[in-house]
């Protein structure tokens, strides 16, 4: 096996070095393996140049989903970093693993049953309130959000901070990973956000008559027409129409 | 940050922006929008649909001999993953009232109303739960709530925008369902960006006539479908959610009826028989099929798996001769091409500009026609800017965003596009982005009526999956509002034709009469489907890996 293996990764640089000679090659450790990597590689680009068929760990592939958290070191810094394998850069020399998945608590409720107020974390997110302020959760973000300070926020039950602060959070779990208190800080953002949309944004007047009109059938005659007009009429229609 | 030789360009978009800023306050158009002539002429010529080999006569099934998109007609081609015999369907490893396949935004609200109408269900998924497009829209969804814009103001926006392809109920049916799924949101949860007096807060999109684009910020899509999952997670005892567990193929009773699917564990790589009163597709489109070579926009599993099985069960397909490219995704730097750039930037009032600084379209003409100004820019007029790995884009000016709506506008408004680009050393809010076209919808797809209903008893179909809604080019904010509209509907639809659904022998004998039709039209059996993932393996990786069996697949 050992021979195999030799003979798979030698072939890979000369192959890579005559295809593109002048492509950059960096090392990079995959959960302790070493591959050679373009060097303006991302991260999730590495991993598939190496050859791994990602079944885990890629998602939205573009910085929304969260399916790709990445923990990773560099030589001579004891310091572990956190990111995105879709939106972080390869370093020479970086060891890293992807955390495609971490446990986390999600208690079940009733959102309509739910009051915005500082109670609801006390019930069911009690260990948001052993939160010691160590701040690793935000050094954790890839998103490089103030986690630490959307769970004080929420220990306060200040809920629209909470869901301000929390708004670009894309559940990838780093924080929750990291935690020494064990809070699950993305899905006590995930509730706030819920609370805020639910209960304290304020409510559109327009909208809610709109949804009677309709209740009421009040453009039932205008969509007959539309549905019945011949299609040089509907044309006629659509170029002609005024715009806002 | 931008290689030396652009900076004479970024130079000239900088010095015409005053006047440009002056354009966009005065009201007016800052180009004159297309006539219909103008907009068949720059389609026909520039739009990647209308190449020579971008469509071809498919062989078989029930939308034989006409004309699809070649990558399509190819993936309908292909083999089934299965062999119908080995698998003993009278003993079903699951059993469920309501088996939704896919765990996007349509799945999920299907599921959440099946509950409420008394349904069990299953969510089966081929990845994660949410891992879907539906994650990743930015911009908005439409909903006519205001006063001046009812909802057949929509629906005429919305056929003109699909070139009057549109099928005229569904497109009712969205336009009409729209301002009670803003509420439906909201009271799950959804912050809509809201102005003071509690009134939605509401921009352009390309091929409207009113303001109707309701955003969270530009999370918007992040925003719903984190709530619609975590709503779905609230309801253990009628959801159940299976993740890592792509369908791939659907079995029928012996009248015809869908009566469950195939489930293919991906990591274990074991199959499944499970037996479903109802079903409903909601798997989504086809962007990482790569059309055209085209990068895309589009979340990992986007392999069009609904259309095929569906397809060999029978189901018709419509409009799959139309693929949608979103003008903006991005062409620099190179570790993101093909990005989502959110249409609100041009919403917002942002300007695609050549490369001497200077408009040459409208903003927000139709997607389609938007992107193929975008081609005749570069590939004709040669006005395009080149990047260092040989791609061309036009830029897209969002520092005017800025000047017109004050400082800290981007920021606030475009976390995740200003997250996006800092990464790389630009700062968007004082230089343009640089952007070309990229795949991303399938605009056509299961033909649907306006119950989600199939030409097969029991299937029914929500969101990108389905066609007919859109035409032949779907609007900004449209798809958000249909996955809502035609998820739930299938939910209701397909929870009460279960309470009274009689299912008889299951069967796999039409995936037998599908590989039987394939033979007679003497189609090499060099492809399966569906794909399930992309392969971004080097070939140089690929040459070594002598035990697998590579046939555009995973195994």
């Amino acid at each position: 096996m050992a021979t195999k293996a030799e003979a798979k990764k030698k072939p890979a640089k000369t192959k890579a070095k005559t295809e593109k000679p002048e492509e950059k090659l960096v090392t990079v450790y995959i959960m302790g393996k070493a591959h050679q990597v373009p060097a303006d590689a991302t991260i999730m680009g590495a991993i598939e140049y190496a050859g791994y068929q990602i079944k885990r760990g890629a998602g939205c592939r573009e910085g929304f989903c969260g399916a790709c958290g990445t923990v990773y070191r560099v030589p001579g810094d004891y310091k572990i970093y956190a990111g995105l394998a879709c939106t972080t850069l390869v370093e020479d020399e970086m060891y890293l693993t992807q955390l495609p998945s971490f446990p986390a608590e999600k208690p079940v409720y009733n959102i309509k049953k739910l009051a915005p107020t500082v109670s609801t974390f006390q019930k069911l997110y009690p260990e948001v309130f052993r939160c010691v302020a160590c701040n690793t959760c935000s050094k954790a973000c890839p998103q490089d959000l103030e986690v630490m300070d959307y769970i004080q926020a929420a220990m306060r039950g200040d809920i629209e901070q909470v869901m301000d602060l929390s708004f670009d959070c894309l559940c990838c779990g780093l924080c929750a990973a990291r935690c020494p208190a064990e809070i699950v800080q993305y899905n006590v953002g995930l509730l706030a956000k819920r609370l805020y949309g639910k209960y304290l944004s304020p409510e559109s007047k327009e909208v809610n008559k709109r949804i009677k009109e309709v209740d009421k059938n009040a453009f039932d005659k205008e969509y007959k027409e539309l549905m019945r007009m011949a299609e040089d009429k509907l044309k006629k229609k659509y170029y002609d129409r005024d715009m806002e | 940050m931008y290689p030396e030789y652009m900076h004479e360009s970024l130079k000239k978009v900088e010095q015409s922006r005053n006047k440009r800023l002056e354009l966009e306050k005065s009201g007016e158009p800052v180009f004159p929008p297309m006539t219909a002539e103008e907009r068949e002429d720059v389609l026909t010529k520039f739009h990647p649909d209308y190449k020579p080999d971008a469509r071809r006569k498919i062989k078989v099934g029930p939308n034989k001999g006409e004309e699809l998109t070649t990558e399509v007609a190819d993936m309908l081609e292909a083999y089934s993953r299965v062999m119908p015999g080995l698998f003993d369907l009278d003993d079903p490893d699951y059993e469920t009232d309501v088996l939704i396949i896919g765990g996007g935004g349509a799945g999920c609200a299907a599921a959440i109303i099946a509950a409420e109408h008394g349904a069990k269900s299953i969510i089966s998924t081929k990845l994660r739960l949410g891992d879907a497009n539906s994650m990743m829209s930015q911009g908005g969804m439409q909903a006519a709530g205001k006063q001046h814009d009812p909802p057949t103001r929509h629906y005429l926006d919305a056929i003109g925008g699909g070139h009057f392809d549109n099928v005229p109920k569904l497109v009712r049916a969205m336009t009409e369902d729209g301002p009670d799924v803003v509420k439906w949101l909201e009271d799950l949860g959804v912050i809509w960006d809201k102005n003071e007096d509690g009134s939605v807060h509401v921009l352009h999109g390309g091929g409207t006539s009113r303001k109707r684009m309701l955003s969270c910020r530009d999370y918007t899509g992040a925003i719903i479908m984190r709530t619609l999952m975590d709503e779905v997670r609230n309801h253990p005892e009628k959801i159940e959610v299976i993740e890592f567990m792509p369908t791939v193929e659907l079995i029928l009773d012996g009248k015809g009826k869908c009566a469950g699917c195939i489930l293919y564990d991906l990591e274990t790589e074991e199959y499944y028989v499970a037996k479903a009163k109802a079903t409903i597709i909601a798997t989504g489109g086809y962007g990482r099929l790569h059309i055209r070579g085209f990068d895309t926009t589009n979340h990992y599993g986007a392999t069009g798996d609904g259309l095929i099985m569906a397809y060999r069960a029978g189901a018709k397909l419509m409009y799959m001769d139309s693929v949608q490219y979103h003008p903006t995704g991005s062409a620099f730097p190179e570790q993101i091409a093909g990005f989502l750039i959110t249409e609100k930037i041009r919403g917002a009032g942002g300007q695609p500009l050549n490369k001497h600084g200077e408009l040459f379209v409208f903003p927000r003409e139709p997607r389609d026609v938007e992107s193929a100004a975008f081609i005749r820019e570069c590939v004709e007029k040669h006005n395009g800017i080149e990047t260092p790995s040989g791609r061309t884009g036009v830029w897209l000016d969002s520092p005017l965003i800025e000047k017109l709506r004050g400082d800290g506008y981007l920021n606030k408004n475009f976390p995740a596009m200003h997250r996006q680009f800092i990464k790389y050393g630009i700062d968007i809010t004082v230089e343009p982005m640089l952007v070309y076209p990229s795949l991303h919808y399938q605009n056509g797809g299961i033909a649907i009526n306006e119950k989600c209903e199939t030409n097969i008893k029991g299937l029914y179909v929500a969101g990108e999956a389905s066609g007919g809604v859109h035409g032949r080019n779907r609007l900004m904010g449209n798809s958000v509002l249909d996955y809502n509209v035609f998820g739930r509907r299938a939910g209701e639809y397909a929870a009460e034709y279960a309470k009274s659904a009689k299912l008889g022998t299951l069967t796999l004998s039409h995936v037998d009469d599908y590989d039987k039709e394939l033979k007679q039209a003497k189609i090499k059996a060099d492809k399966v489907a569906p794909v399930l993932l992309p392969l971004y393996t080097p070939e140089a990786v690929r040459e070594r890996q002598l035990t697998a069996r590579y046939e555009g697949t995973l195994r």
